[in-house]
């Protein structure tokens, strides 16, 4: 059974559709099809000459078109701006066939290149939702990305500012620097001790980072332990550690605490099958306020006793003096804290 | 309440009044947040104990507040995605009062977890229409009044707005639709873009 539409009963239902008639010519054409090209007399025109089949391929005659009904036809528009449409050509008796035509996925470009309204889509079209859709998730992520990219910036800022070593839980080399700087500009007497681990190396290389890491973990809680709740332990390095101790009024109280924390680093540590077997080497300086020290000057003073530790043969502890910078000056390459020792 | 909200209400009050003015509400109100994000979801005592100081701070009733913020939505060059969306409701003045009672769906659409509170729309007498807008939040009616206020300038309608308390919370706005094309109205096309 076929049912003849009237033209305006389609204007209405399908706003961007066009009629052909037995050549293939286009007679009439909804209003909305008209908007897509306003100064082309699509009237009259033949439809392949109009329009462009991209998909089925191979479409170039009427009956092969005619052949192509119902199938979702990929169409170009002649004339610009470039039209890619979605279609579907039906017969309407007696040879005449209706192509009706939608923007599919370039709906949003459609609307914007031809200026549409509402009234150009048929009342139950999804148009109109589907551009609101389009603009309120356009929003809506863009919200979500710009506080993505804000965490993301105070996740960043929030780890600069970080006191903690996140591995062993003892403070880092920012806190540290921290409590240096207000030890000496109340000019205390304090003492610096800078730790670094003998044999660490080995355990890393023969058990693996993961024995490594069990290592760091357990020097860290014996540093806690052998030092005082006012002592600030940070972790500076690799295997490398600094304790802060203020108020040291005998030098022979910095001698004990290096000796016990030795004696605790050189408890055999435990880990899977494996026993590991280190030790530490301390160089300390003591300030006792009023000095001209500085941060540098300080951290280079306890880096020349420790220094001497390790020449001196490891797991001990030396006190700066300023005759350890003449040795230090004949017998050895300038130091610092990023150059690994012996 | 959704962050969108308590985002508005801090738009509208930085906007219209400054960030200083801004903070001294967040202070008033005694929240830790000074910043909302649009995108999280914030206590629902948070929104009331902001509102209550923005009427203190700027010495204001409550539904005359809520009829300016209704009117800040969706006429500040910021919040032009607001009235952008809300165009989308219908090509004349009346299509988009029908459309109001698919707002909060509208809404849950875009962002699924915002509830907007639900709205009504009737439609008694030629041009008369009431919306009822049932909310937990005082004040939402005269909101909806400063929307539906700068709503008909920007379809060009003539239309006269009035509230009607009901209590249990609901406020009613009543509409009388004088002309629907007395002015201009702004220009709105679907195609452009807000953002």
């Amino acid at each position: 059974m076929t049912i003849a539409f009237e033209p305006d009963v389609l204007d209405m239902l399908c706003p961007m559709h066009l009629m052909l008639d037995g050549q293939g010519v286009i007679t009439h054409i909804g209003p909305t099809t008209q908007k897509l090209r306003p100064d082309m007399s699509l009237i009259g025109m033949r439809f392949l000459d109009a329009f462009t089949v991209m998909r089925p391929r191979g479409i170039t005659t009427l009956d092969q078109l005619r052949n192509a009904r119902h199938l979702k036809l990929h169409l170009e528009m002649a004339g610009v701006p470039p039209a890619r449409l979605k279609g579907v050509l039906v017969s309407s008796g007696q040879n005449s066939a209706i192509v009706n035509l939608s923007f599919g996925i370039s709906i949003v470009d459609g609307v914007r290149d031809y200026a549409l309204t509402n009234a150009d889509f048929a009342a139950t079209d999804l148009a109109i939702e589907m551009l609101y859709l389009v603009e309120a998730k356009t929003a809506a992520m863009e919200s979500s990305r710009k506080l993505n990219l804000r965490l993301q910036g105070a996740k960043l800022a929030a780890e600069e500012q970080a006191f903690t070593d996140t591995l062993t839980g003892l403070k880092n080399r920012r806190a540290l620097d921290q409590v240096l700087e207000r030890l000496l500009t109340i000019n205390a007497a304090f003492a610096v001790m800078h730790i670094d681990l003998d044999y660490f190396k080995a355990v890393n290389d023969t058990l693996g980072h993961a024995a490594g890491d069990h290592v760091l973990q357990v020097v860290a809680k014996a540093m806690i332990e052998e030092t005082r709740t006012t002592d600030t332990v940070a972790r500076v390095g690799g295997d490398e550690f600094t304790v802060i101790l203020p108020d040291v009024r005998d030098i022979n109280v910095l001698d004990r605490i290096g000796r016990r924390i030795i004696g605790r680093i050189e408890v055999p540590i435990p880990f899977n099958n494996s026993l590991c077997e280190i030790s530490a080497s301390i160089g300390t300086v003591w300030i006792q306020g009023g000095n001209s020290a500085t941060r540098e000057t300080v951290m280079e003073d306890a880096d020349l006793a420790l220094y001497a530790s390790k020449n001196d043969g490891r797991a001990r502890q030396t006190f700066y003096t300023p005759e350890l910078r003449k040795t230090a000056n004949s017998l050895m390459p300038p130091t610092g804290r990023g150059i690994k020792r012996p | 309440m959704h962050g969108l909200i308590n985002r508005s209400f801090q738009n509208y009050m930085c906007d219209s009044y400054g960030k200083d003015a801004w903070l001294d509400v967040t202070a008033r109100a005694g929240v830790s947040t000074i910043e909302f994000e649009a995108m999280l979801v914030y206590d629902d005592a948070v929104t009331p104990a902001i509102l209550n100081a923005m009427g203190e701070v700027l010495r204001r009733k409550r539904g005359e507040l809520m009829e300016d913020i209704g009117a800040y939505l969706v006429s500040h060059p910021n919040t032009e995605a607001v009235r952008r969306l809300l165009r989308f409701g219908g090509m004349k003045f009346e299509d988009f009062l029908h459309s109001l009672d698919d707002l909060p769906d509208r809404a849950r659409m875009a962002v699924g977890d915002l509830h907007l509170p639900a709205i009504e729309l009737h439609n008694h007498e030629e041009g008369h229409y009431s919306l009822i807008c049932d909310s937990p939040l005082t004040g939402f009616g005269h909101l909806m009044m400063g929307v539906l206020r700068v709503m008909a300038d920007d379809y060009g309608a003539l239309v006269l707005l009035d509230l009607e308390e009901s209590g249990e919370g609901k406020e009613t706005v009543s509409i009388r639709l004088i002309k629907t094309d007395f002015a201009d109205g702004r220009e709105f096309e679907l195609g452009a873009r807000a953002l």
